[in-house]
């Protein structure tokens, strides 16, 4: 009998498929009968969000190489796009197909903005592109904090000033309202929407780094110069990695400001604070292993819940795992000092795989 | 007149950011790294200038003195652990995410140790404030101060880096660290002393600061730390006038910018002119153009 062969890497996805949906399996069966307390159930769309993110900037970071600090503007884009579009047209049509162009619409958005952004960025490399998505993501935060629509009968109305230089007729509403943000934003989303975006970005990202495409992207992050010589199109794919990476971050965005009743642009939600968390889960989970970010964002976001105590120190470990993992990854000595280990203890394991491969 | 003393505004704070900008310019010259911690560095300076001067009612020099020490053990402490184990790493951002993860770790300490409150740091300029044009134009102690400081301490390590000998060693080590070696240079020493000498420079701009702006939070040297290293890549990284010049100008943008464009968008218009400079001459105002070898 022939055994059925499946591709490692086809075998590797199902894997971190079955992962997020016995999850969400086990927390509806949890759910019914009612093992969760309020707090944890309040937790699991933000830990979706979580998830979205890491997983988006680990394909900027993991799979393209460059490091974005700017994540979070990306995420603020989505957020009050997707959050306009359902504040304008709240009544006007059924609320799951508002909700559903809402977050194709913060897609678009912050894929856009990283197209825009990823154009002149991208010609930078390493410490520079880090400080320039830096900045970018700060600009995003301080424009959206002084820009006032309002919409009456005559249409939109757009300041940069305050809600009143707007000059709103009697009927009009201001949508959004400076450092006020968005208030009143439908509540659409629920865990079951968070698994299924999950699953679409987890999709597109798994199916892009195995493709063609992904592979020309993976060669630039080894060696840009020779994958130049070899007739990949640098500008093209970096700026293919980045937008896509930019548009899940802003589907989760979208996904934030709908899990909300207001929705403001604070350093905490849309600051570089964020940015880094996210790059904390991503260099938990592994740079370049989207599963490691699934599993990395869940830990770290439920462990300073379940250890109340805990929480003061929060970011404090945040910060310390970053340093020990970078450490422990990447210096060569401790890279040396990891290769004997495994070489020590799982010398026979290693002869035992290498007689099954032949 | 108003302009004038917006001008003047300017060129303090732009003083306070050319002194952390050569801080920036001199280790990125020569570790080749963004040291994303030396704006907390300024954080830790700033801490121990309060703590002896306001808390334990020490005079001021004592503490300048303090924190210069403990910003430059702090800064060395900081090299040894966590950036030279990966100063041969294979990938460049691994350097780069733990100096933001030490830059994290500060500010946290700091937090736990001092609370979120905001700190009134009392000033430690003593001089009077000087009155021009019958008392339209007032140019505050603490404006000449960091103005002074700055050019002295620009001119300082200008003569340092090319007169004496370890400067020299520094700007071997910055043109190719295998080649000094060869030249008997201690490459580990020299990047520890730039450093020490960075973290020394941070902890007097975050003395003249916190004296400018008297609000201390763990976050204060977050934002200058930043803006320091859009004047270092303004004025061309690795050049030590061109920090300056890069720090005082972009004093004066963002003085300006507050002044008369809005003060809300004053770090959006800071951030714009990195990006500004980094589309139109990659290399900055007096950088240098580096071709690159295959």
């Amino acid at each position: 009998m022939k055994k059925m062969k499946i591709a490692k890497t086809t075998k590797n996805n199902l894997i971190t498929y079955s992962m997020v949906l016995i999850a969400y399996i086990l927390v509806q069966i949890l759910l019914i009968t009612g093992h969760i307390s309020s707090l944890m159930s309040g937790l699991l769309v933000p830990l979706c969000i979580y998830v979205m993110l890491a997983v988006s900037l680990n394909l900027t970071v993991g799979i393209l190489g460059e490091l974005s600090l700017g994540h979070a503007g990306f995420m603020c884009v989505g957020a009050f796009s997707g959050a306009f579009f359902s504040k304008c047209m709240d009544g006007l049509m059924p609320d799951g197909i508002r909700f559903f162009i809402a977050l194709l619409i913060g897609a678009a958005a912050a894929g856009i903005f990283g197209i825009l952004i990823g154009i002149p960025v991208l010609r930078l490399k390493g410490d520079y592109l880090a400080i320039v998505t830096l900045a970018f993501g700060e600009i995003i935060k301080n424009l959206v904090n002084v820009l006032y629509i309002g919409k009456d009968k005559n249409g939109f109305h757009f300041s940069m000033k305050d809600s009143i230089s707007l000059h709103l007729d009697g009927e009009g509403q201001v949508i959004i309202n400076g450092a006020q943000g968005i208030t009143g934003t439908p509540h659409d989303a629920s865990f079951t929407v968070g698994i299924l975006l999950i699953f679409i970005s987890l999709i597109i990202i798994l199916n892009l780094i195995n493709s063609r495409d992904g592979r020309a992207i993976m060669s630039i992050r080894d060696n840009r110069i020779a994958a130049e010589s070899t007739g990949i199109n640098i500008t093209k794919y970096k700026l293919m990695a980045f937008s896509i990476s930019a548009s899940i971050a802003g589907v989760a965005g979208v996904l934030y400001a709908h899990n909300l009743s207001t929705l403001t642009a604070l350093p905490k939600n849309f600051g570089y604070n964020m940015s880094i968390m996210i790059l904390v889960f991503v260099v938990l989970g592994g740079i370049g292993n989207i599963r490691g970010s699934i599993i990395s964002a869940v830990i770290l976001t439920l462990l300073p819940e379940l250890l109340r105590g805990l929480s003061d120190y929060r970011m404090l470990i945040y910060a310390i795992v970053l340093i020990v993992m970078m450490l422990l990854n990447w210096s060569p000595k401790a890279v040396e000092w990891k290769e004997g280990l495994k070489e020590k203890y799982f010398s026979r394991l290693h002869f035992r795989k290498e007689k099954e491969g032949r | 007149m108003s302009f004038i003393s917006y001008l003047i505004n300017g060129i303090s704070l732009g003083s306070v950011y050319a002194i952390i900008a050569l801080g920036y310019t001199m280790v990125y010259g020569i570790a080749k790294m963004l040291n994303f911690a030396h704006g907390d560095v300024i954080m830790v300076g700033g801490f121990a200038v309060f703590t002896i001067v306001s808390t334990l009612g020490l005079p001021p020099i004592l503490g300048i003195l303090v924190a210069v020490v403990i910003c430059t053990v702090l800064g060395m402490v900081i090299e040894r652990v966590a950036y030279k184990p990966l100063r041969n790493a294979a990938s460049p951002l691994a350097v780069l995410i733990t100096a933001i993860g030490i830059s994290y770790l500060l500010q946290n300490v700091a937090l736990l140790i001092f609370g979120a409150n905001t700190k009134s740091f009392t000033s430690v300029v003593t001089i009077s404030p000087i009155k021009l044009a019958d008392g339209q134009l007032i140019i505050s102690g603490e404006t000449i101060v960091t103005i002074i400081a700055g050019i002295v301490i620009m001119i300082c390590l200008t003569l340092f880096v090319n007169k004496s000998k370890a400067g020299q060693a520094m700007l071997a080590v910055s043109e190719d660290k295998g080649a000094a070696q060869l030249m008997g240079i201690n490459v580990n020493g020299t990047i520890a002393l730039t450093f020490a000498i960075g973290s020394a420079l941070a902890a007097v701009a975050g003395v003249l600061l916190c004296s400018a702006y008297p609000s201390l939070t763990p976050y204060t040297g977050a934002m200058p730390g930043i803006k320091a290293f859009v004047a270092a890549v303004f004025g061309g990284i690795g050049s030590i006038p061109g920090a300056m010049i890069g720090g005082i100008l972009l004093g004066i943008i963002e003085i300006l910018g507050k002044a008369y464009i809005s003060s809300q968008m004053a770090d959006a218009i800071v951030f714009a002119v990195l990006i500004i400079v980094l589309l139109v001459k990659p290399t900055g105002i007096l950088g240098k153009n580096i071709q690159e070898k295959v």
